[in-house]
């Protein structure tokens, strides 16, 4: 998809957003009392599927998202604007791109400067693209679909890593450390979930690991839900791989992992990739043997920065568990308040080149300054983590890395 | 001419609210409502008017998504064809399933499962075939040109899904007076009967399939041009299926304006339940969920039956009253 | 497009690759008897939510859109029996199979019985608005989380040489037939048994003579709910709870019952093996994405070839 097709020029931009005002101003007559508060606070959207398939992680995004907000409150607001408080307008898209999209056109009616948040792919895509008629400003959390920022939408940033990357991160980090224990892994088995992220990674990794020295010996993809991993399992142990691959939603996850532990199967190593569970500290509180050594590559928190664990305290006080979805959309939120202290001014045209120049650090993540290029956070990446000891360690890339790699795994 | 007034005036008023209401809000939410009160006018003519009780309509809607989608972003098809081909996938569709299954007899809950079995045979072959993207779906250009079937304003959209309801219902009430529609009437009504005054049962129930087939996957169409995004769980899932019965039931099955009424109702519904709930995730579906047991309990006819018995009403207390005075007089 | 193209290569080449790889393991023997077994374990369970839903069908004729839902209720009473009072499942289904009982005949009696008028279409609308009811307030109270319990013989197998049997599997197997045969026995032996054949047959004929048709539905929805609790206390050992756990199961069930013949008991069981072993093996033939089609074409192929079901009563 090349940018020329793109209609979205600056004029229009200004146009649309003038026509969005005179929308809000008509429904002003409506809602006086939303508009007089308008003065007093930026309101920013916190948009995620907290109802449906998707509710668990919407709900994780959601609490993120809130906390920084809280966060940024306390601490005195938006100072460019005075103090400024940050008010939220949730929303709930429903697990659908429909309720998403529903939602955006509801959020931007009640005058927000940006919106947050989307978590699935789906959704992102056209929510997204419901804010640029507004020329809203739109930071994606999670939705990986390289997509999202390829369409050439101006007012779409995507601040975590996309599927591309997190694939080719994958994959070299798997290299370097299969080399690095002496090359114990020469054959693999990929079991991935059927969606955007799981066949795309399956189709990247058949076609890039024969070239590394690796024999993918079956690629097993399987719907979400599944019900029953047995056969699965059975074709793992008839194949006996060096390494089993899996990238798949938790409760698929947990499922693979417990059939694999009850069949008795234990290959030298599980690396998987966005794996639902792997670095779930969930499933290691829930199942410590089972998730005893599993090795990820996903979206995790820079454990040597001090805020982030502080954080990470914070949320397992309330008694939730630290999930991706809460520490990305901390740092979204932050990322907007950001910009917002640079614009001065809740305009949208303002905030979004504000967005576009961000070169922020004060985010949990290990992605370094911010850099846009096209939308998206040029620094953004995974890290390799593994499970030791009841605890998750990251251990790739080495700037970020609080243990060692165990591989393969114990016996 | 005169059958079609009501059609008219209806249309000409709905046609009318973008110029007074500017809030998209309302004009997305009308859009949504109208894709579904489409997709169940296709339901209504099967399982209202022939008494065809199908669970898989989605087969349908996601055949005329995925055609639009496909043809577009693979093949560069011109929207517009794109969209006319759609419809007619949709048709295909409907008459493979309709031929098989009232070939072989199927009445009740028995098509009523096995259309719902098709529409899953889809579901997953769509997740896993190539062509349609498998599991990463296909994404449409975005394109805002009138030649792509894209438009920057909502109101425009508004008046295409408009155009298709009004077209749908014209063929309904089309339907509704011919020949063709009292053979689909006689056959809901009974069909052993039907079949023994020499009414070519299969034949009529095929027909009626392959319409409503039709009209069901031009909402699908419709879902594509407007969200650019189609994957397997969103064009053959089963929230389709349920809305495109739902609303002609909640509305009033059998009748020209049920389902157009229950996509408005059920969808108000929905966004009633959504504001008074706030943020609790699930509860304002708890709320829709005891509105639709309540509406069924106290309207079992739907709102056009609740609409057509109080004007029933009304005109048996001037009967009454009419013959009242006569009486006196 | 670029991403079209490539879209459209590779994963044709993964399907070959994957097929060319599975049939020279397909042929080992030994995996294809553990398919088998795998197939008649998870049959088991399938059958167990059927016989529940098949009674409801043969006797109300309707499609209950609300079994997956009470299906979920049923699993988050287990877990929570368990998390809360330290109840064994196995112990807990000896509990929950009552309440859910009184629970199924409350709602047909209280609810879907008046609200519906006996008319078919308005049942299938409340038995939805219920499911929309179940699982949403359970999404309210306690949230998405994938909830698992870890029971100390969770993992205990069986070693059959060639493969691991779980035991709570098992377990699920023989509960299967229990289920089966206890309902057999009070359809067949008992008068209440005896009012529900009769009201399931010839409704008005059974009004005549006295039969309370509205309670007799209602203990007819009781004993499918009861069936339900039973299947979940033997699904939590090994599987999640999520709201919206249940309906994994449900259209699974819809096909068994179909299968089975409605309102049938044996069909139902034997039709719910039939199910696991054909999802089984079309799942290693055809991979799990495909694997689950083979359910529904086999649905497909015996409604249209005997729209019976495979041990209903003839036409």
């Amino acid at each position: 998809m090349s940018s020329e097709n793109i209609c979205f020029s600056r004029r229009k931009f200004i146009t649309t957003t003038a026509l969005g005002t005179v929308a809000t101003a008509a429904s002003a007559v409506a809602m006086p009392a939303i508009l007089r508060a308008q003065n007093a606070s930026v309101k920013i959207g916190v948009l995620h599927p907290v109802s449906g398939a998707l509710s668990y992680s919407g709900t994780q995004g959601r609490l993120g998202a809130m906390m920084a907000i809280e966060d940024i409150n306390k601490a005195g607001g938006i100072k460019a604007l005075g103090g400024a408080k940050i008010e939220a307008v949730t929303g709930d898209a429903q697990s659908t791109p429909a309720g998403g999209a529903a939602e955006v056109e509801r959020m931007n009616s009640a005058g927000v400067s940006c919106i947050v948040g989307g978590y699935a792919s789906a959704i992102c895509l056209a929510t997204t693209q419901a804010a640029a008629r507004y020329g809203l400003p739109y930071v994606v959390d999670v939705g990986v679909a390289d997509d999202i920022v390829k369409r050439g939408l101006k007012n779409t940033f995507r601040f975590g890593p996309g599927f591309g990357v997190i694939a080719h991160t994958a994959l070299e980090n798997l290299v370097k450390l299969n080399d690095a224990a002496g090359r114990p892994a020469k054959t693999v088995m990929i079991i991935h979930e059927d969606s955007l992220f799981g066949s795309g990674l399956a189709k990247l990794l058949n076609a890039q690991l024969p070239t590394k020295g690796f024999q993918v010996l079956e690629t097993i993809s399987h719907p979400t839900p599944t019900r029953d991993f047995n056969n699965v399992v059975l074709k793992i142990k008839a194949n006996n791989p060096d390494l089993v691959i899996p990238a798949n939603y938790y409760n698929e996850y947990v499922l693979l992992a417990r059939t694999m532990r009850q069949q008795q199967v234990r290959p030298k190593g599980i690396y998987s990739v966005l794996g639902g569970a792997a670095s779930s500290y969930k499933f290691v509180k829930e199942f410590p043997e089972a998730a005893d050594g599993i090795m990820d590559c996903n979206h995790w928190f820079n454990p040597l920065n001090p805020k982030a664990q502080e954080l990470k305290k914070r949320v397992e006080a309330q008694g939730q568990f630290y999930t991706y979805e809460v520490y990305m959309n901390y740092s979204c939120i932050g990322l907007v308040a950001d910009a917002l202290e640079r614009a001065g001014t809740p305009d949208r045209a303002t905030l979004t080149e504000a967005i576009a120049s961000s070169t922020w650090s004060g985010h949990v993540m290990p992605y370094g300054p911010t850099k846009f290029v096209d939308g998206q956070n040029q620094g953004a990446a995974p890290c390799n983590t593994q499970v030791q000891d009841n605890d998750i360690k990251v251990i790739l890339p080495p700037q970020f890395a609080d243990g060692k790699a165990i591989f393969p795994m114990k016996a | 001419m005169k059958v079609f007034a009501p059609i008219v005036v209806v249309v000409i008023l709905l046609a009318a609210i973008p110029v007074v209401v500017h809030s998209n809000v309302v004009l997305n939410f009308l859009v949504v409502a109208l894709m579904v009160a489409l997709a169940g006018q296709g339901w209504n003519i099967l399982g209202g008017y022939g008494g065809q009780y199908s669970f898989g309509h989605a087969a349908f809607f996601g055949t005329g998504a995925y055609v639009t989608a496909v043809l577009q972003a693979r093949y560069g098809i011109n929207a517009w064809t794109a969209f006319m081909l759609g419809i007619l996938g949709g048709a295909v569709v409907g008459a493979v399933i309709g031929t098989l299954s009232f070939r072989s007899g199927l009445r009740g809950s028995y098509f009523a499962l096995v259309t719902l079995a098709f529409a899953e045979v889809l579901r997953i072959v769509a997740s896993v075939a190539p062509i349609t993207g498998a599991g990463v779906g296909t994404l449409v250009r975005l394109d805002l040109r009138l030649a792509a079937l894209q438009f920057e304003s909502r109101a425009a959209f508004y008046w295409v899904i408009l155009t298709l309801v009004a077209v749908a219902l014209i063929v309904t009430r089309i339907v509704e007076r011919s020949r063709f529609g009292a053979w689909l009437i006689a056959i809901r009504e009974n069909e052993d009967a039907a079949m023994a005054l020499g009414v070519d049962t299969t034949a009529i129930k095929l027909g009626a399939m392959v319409m409503s087939a039709a009209i069901t996957a031009a909402a699908g169409c419709f879902y594509t041009q407007y969200f650019l995004f189609v994957d397997s769980g969103i064009a053959y899932g089963t929230w389709i299926s349920i809305e495109a019965l739902l609303t002609p039931i909640i509305g009033g099955i059998g009748t020209l304006f049920g389902p157009l009424l229950g996509a408005l109702a059920v969808r108000t519904l929905g966004e009633l339940a959504q504001s008074i709930t706030g943020d609790a995730p699930g509860l304002d579906l708890v709320v829709f969920g005891c509105v639709l047991v309540l509406v069924v309990w106290f309207l079992p006819r739907g709102l056009a039956g609740a609409v057509a018995g109080i004007a029933q009403r009304l005109r048996q207390t001037e009967r009454v009253s009419t013959a009242r005075e006569a009486g006196h007089g | 497009m670029p991403r079209g193209r490539a879209g459209a290569r590779a994963p044709r080449s993964r399907l070959g690759l994957s097929r060319c790889r599975s049939s020279e393991i397909v042929l080992s023997p030994a995996i294809l008897l553990s398919a088998l077994l795998n197939g008649l374990l998870t049959g088991a369970v399938y059958a167990l939510i059927a016989l529940g839903l098949t009674l409801i069908y043969g006797v109300l004729h309707i499609i209950n859109f609300a079994h997956g839902a009470l299906l979920t209720a049923a699993m988050f009473a287990a877990y929570f029996a368990f998390k809360t009072f330290h109840l064994d499942p196995y112990v807990a289904v000896f509990l929950l199979t009552p309440a859910f009982f009184v629970l199924g005949y409350a709602l047909q009696r209280f609810v879907i019985g008046p609200a519906s008028h006996g008319d078919d279409r308005n049942m299938l609308l409340v038995t939805l608005g219920l499911a929309v009811i179940i699982e949403n307030a359970l999404l309210f109270e306690f949230r998405a989380d994938t909830r698992t319990i870890e029971l100390p013989y969770a993992f205990a197998t069986i070693n059959l040489g060639f493969t691991f049997l779980a035991v709570p599997r098992i377990l699920g197997l023989v509960a299967a037939f229990v289920v089966a045969a206890v309902l057999w026995l009070m359809i067949n032996l008992s008068d209440i048994g005896r009012a529900i054949r009769a009201v399931a047959k010839e409704k008005l004929g059974a009004q005549l003579v006295g039969v309370d048709v509205a309670h007799v539905y209602a203990v007819t929805f009781g004993l499918g709910t009861a069936c339900i609790a039973v299947a979940a206390c033997l699904l939590v050992p090994t599987y999640y709870v999520n709201p919206t756990a249940g309906n994994a199961f449900v259209l699974v069930a819809f096909t068994i019952v179909v299968l089975g013949g409605m309102g049938s008991i044996p069909g139902a069981l034997i039709g719910g093996f039939v199910t696991g072993v054909v999802e089984s093996l079309s799942g290693l033939f055809l991979g799990e994405s495909l694997g689950q089609i083979g359910i529904f074409l086999t649905f497909i192929f015996v409604l249209l070839v005997r729209p019976r079901g495979l041990f209903g009563a003839g036409a």
